[in-house]
């Protein structure tokens, strides 16, 4: 994995002056006409540059654009994390005309820098079949639509049911019961909480939902924006009252990966886990009618449960794309319920976005997470998705390894976070 | 010495030209340029997208002030340095002179010791964490320990430096070993006639022949520590402890996060680390020559 990254002082430099690299990578993508897209129509070819690396992604993106018939379609696949690191250079170089990204402040960024086109007529037809909240989600700062969502998933804490009627646990409905359910689970010699951060970015799910259930969506944004102070009380107080929870987390979190936790739960070691509904991946086929979740209980009465992280995953529109027709064409195509049906059946972990979808093929859980979603008024598209890359990855990451490592020094933690974000929101 | 004036041809000029022309284009534009184009843009803010910006000396204040990845960095490359430079490569040595003495086996020995070499850093990272993962590693299954060798800020370099060793020392010992070949055993048994016991024998006469052998050794040390890279990657993404100055002019640079300038601040960090090594050894090779 390493190797592919350019690790000499030199090799960065060169990357720095942005010579050749996005070529090269695109170049590295496999060229893959998509099948039976041949038959073009009036609309010449629309190229879709896609970050659907993984083999169920990948089948499904292609048997989705399978039914584009106005228009030949070719898909450069690169691998995922490439694509999103390289994010920038790829859009200012020869980028793909459609390409697949992240809802919300990571969309509203490229919008804002010119590197996407505005699909406003797109969703004059498309609009209907999506609620509000994707409607905002895919809205940049300017008030026109940049997006068009395909599936996303809820984070919520998963359980397994056996496990809970065997001890007669049951979903808490509020911070107390939850903190007393897991005492109950440490007395019955359970590790109530199984928690994961090597890879740095599951604590986020953590911070964000406490962050919405005790100071609300409104604040969450504006914190992510860079508009409110990280030393603020507020902020204090999610900190805090994480602190509280830690010691009913699963201990060395930060020698754990997501997937190592997930095996946790699914073998009864620990009792319940915040996550993606992608944690689906770590339980056999024969387990996964025993899993199911509750939303993070209300913290404060004023805003209830009334948010939720579930991160959108959908295409853009590229500021450089050479046939704009034809790539509309396919976008009204992907917003099609037809199109997401198939993203949901090949992967258990995903729900449509659009409210027209049918949603009699999905499984208990998948049918649980579009209720879950449907009832929460906010929808938030997770800290890394909700702010500033940079500050993501360079300040959120390590600052929030350092307080999963020393919950007990957060002042010190929050003085510098604030100082790190005013360097780079600036 | 008589003075001669030389005349070159059209023809000694163009060969000239050409060979010398492509060296020096070459070399300034994929060494001088690119390290000229990052101490500028270690000045700026850019983010790779929209205007450049000069903000001078703002980024070495913030990275140094208000940067805590940074300080550890620093620490950690210095560790590394220190930790290869003072362990490991006297254990290369230490194995290498054992091996020398054909003890029975030695093949067998000196192949295990040599194996970790053929491998990337990148892939001793993954086995590395086969062996220190709290969970299902191989160390906390054997000790019974609850260790999070990886994931506890204050351990996690030493284990990760061990399995960076483990790799270099083979490496010094190969090195070592084609050295101690090369020595004249007559030396050796001039020094026995003379009453030298083995120490002695060694210290004072086999070690300081090695003088080319440990100069390629220490040059090799010290880059291997500067350009300590894949193994903490793999392992964390080199965070939470494992930070290294490449890491970090790779988080900020390469990554979505394209804070350029700020990145580029670190570059050049690491480049005055390493110009300080570089050009100590590069006068003290002149230095002899004359």
């Amino acid at each position: 994995m390493a190797q592919r990254l350019p690790i000499s002082r030199r090799n960065l430099l060169l990357g720095a002056a942005a010579l050749g690299v996005p070529a090269a990578l695109v170049g590295c993508g496999s060229d893959t006409p998509a099948p039976g897209g041949t038959a073009s129509g009036n609309l010449g070819t629309v190229t879709i540059g896609s970050n659907a690396s993984d083999e169920i992604p990948k089948r499904s993106l292609e048997s989705q654009v399978k039914a584009f018939t106005q228009a030949t379609t070719k898909i450069n696949t690169v691998d995922h994390n490439t694509f999103q690191e390289n994010i920038n250079r790829y859009l200012r170089g020869t980028p793909d005309d459609v390409f697949t990204w992240f809802a919300g402040y990571r969309m509203q960024f490229f919008a804002e820098q010119g590197l996407a086109i505005d699909i406003s007529d797109v969703w004059r037809e498309i609009g209907a079949d999506y609620t509000q909240a994707f409607k905002d989600q895919s809205t940049g700062t300017d008030g026109k639509q940049y997006f068009v969502p395909s599936t996303y998933y809820p984070w919520a804490v998963f359980y397994r049911k056996s496990l809970w009627q065997e001890k007669g646990y049951a979903p808490p409905a509020t911070l107390d019961e939850f903190t007393a359910l897991a005492r109950r689970m440490k007395a019955d010699g359970i590790i109530p909480i199984a928690f994961a951060d090597k890879d740095g970015w599951p604590a986020m799910g953590t911070f964000d939902i406490l962050n919405m259930r005790m100071n609300g969506y409104d604040f969450h944004i504006s914190l992510m924006g860079g508009k409110e102070s990280w030393t603020d009380p507020r902020v204090r107080r999610v900190f805090d009252t994480w602190r509280g929870l830690m010691e009913f987390h699963q201990p060395a979190a930060l020698g754990r990966t997501w997937q190592e936790a997930g095996q946790s739960l699914a073998q009864k070691k620990t009792g319940m886990y915040l996550l993606g509904m992608f944690v689906a991946q770590q339980f056999p086929e024969a387990d996964l009618d025993d899993l199911d979740f509750f939303t993070f209980p209300e913290v404060d009465p004023a805003y209830g449960t009334d948010s939720i992280d579930a991160p959108i995953d959908g295409y853009m529109l590229s500021a450089k794309a050479k046939n704009v027709d034809g790539a509309k064409a396919l976008l009204k195509l992907l917003a099609q319920p037809s199109s997401q049906n198939i993203a949901t059946k090949l992967d258990p972990g995903m729900l449509a976005a659009s409210s027209k979808a049918d949603t009699s093929g999905y499984s208990a859980l998948q049918k649980r997470g579009a209720e879950l979603v449907s009832k929460a008024t906010h929808i938030a598209q997770f800290l890394d998705r909700d702010t500033r890359p940079d500050f993501a990855s360079t300040v959120m990451i390590p600052s929030l390894q350092t307080f999963v490592g020393k919950p007990d020094e957060i002042d010190p933690l929050l003085a510098s976070i604030e100082k790190q974000k005013a360097n780079i929101f600036r | 010495m008589a003075v001669r004036t030389r005349r070159y041809s059209a023809r000694d000029m163009t060969v000239l030209v050409i060979g010398l022309g492509v060296a020096v284009i070459v070399n300034l534009g994929l060494i001088w340029a690119p390290t000229l184009a990052s101490i500028g843009l270690s000045g700026t803010d850019w983010n790779g997208i929209g205007p450049i910006e000069w903000v001078g000396g703002q980024n070495y204040h913030d990275l140094s002030a208000e940067y805590p990845p940074f300080w550890s960095a620093v620490r950690n490359n210095l560790l590394w340095l220190g930790f290869l430079g003072l362990v490991a490569t006297p254990f290369g040595l230490f194995c290498a002179v054992l091996l020398d003495r054909r003890l029975r086996l030695s093949r067998v020995y000196q192949s295990a010791l040599y194996m970790p070499v053929v491998l990337s850093l990148a892939v001793v990272g993954f086995i590395a964490q086969l062996v220190y993962s709290s969970d299902y590693g191989v160390l906390n299954a054997v000790t019974g320990l609850t260790v999070d060798w990886l994931g506890d800020s204050s351990v996690n370099i030493w284990v990760v430096m061990v399995a960076a060793a483990w790799r270099h020392v083979g490496y010094v010992m190969i090195i070592y070993l084609a050295g101690l070949k090369a020595v004249d055993p007559a030396l050796k048994e001039a020094a026995a006639i003379d009453g030298a016991n083995e120490r002695q024998s060694f210290f004072r006469v086999v070690f300081p022949t090695l003088r080319p052998v440990n100069v390629i050794v220490l040059v090799i040390t010290v880059i291997e520590a500067l350009r300590a890279f894949d193994i903490v990657y793999a392992i964390n993404k080199g965070r939470n402890g494992l930070e290294l100055l490449s890491v970090l002019v790779t988080e900020n640079i390469v990554g979505e996060a394209s804070r350029i300038g700020f990145g580029s601040a670190i570059a050049v960090i690491l480049l005055a680390i390493s110009l300080g090594f570089i050009v100590t050894y590069l006068s003290q090779l002149f230095r002899e020559e004359r």
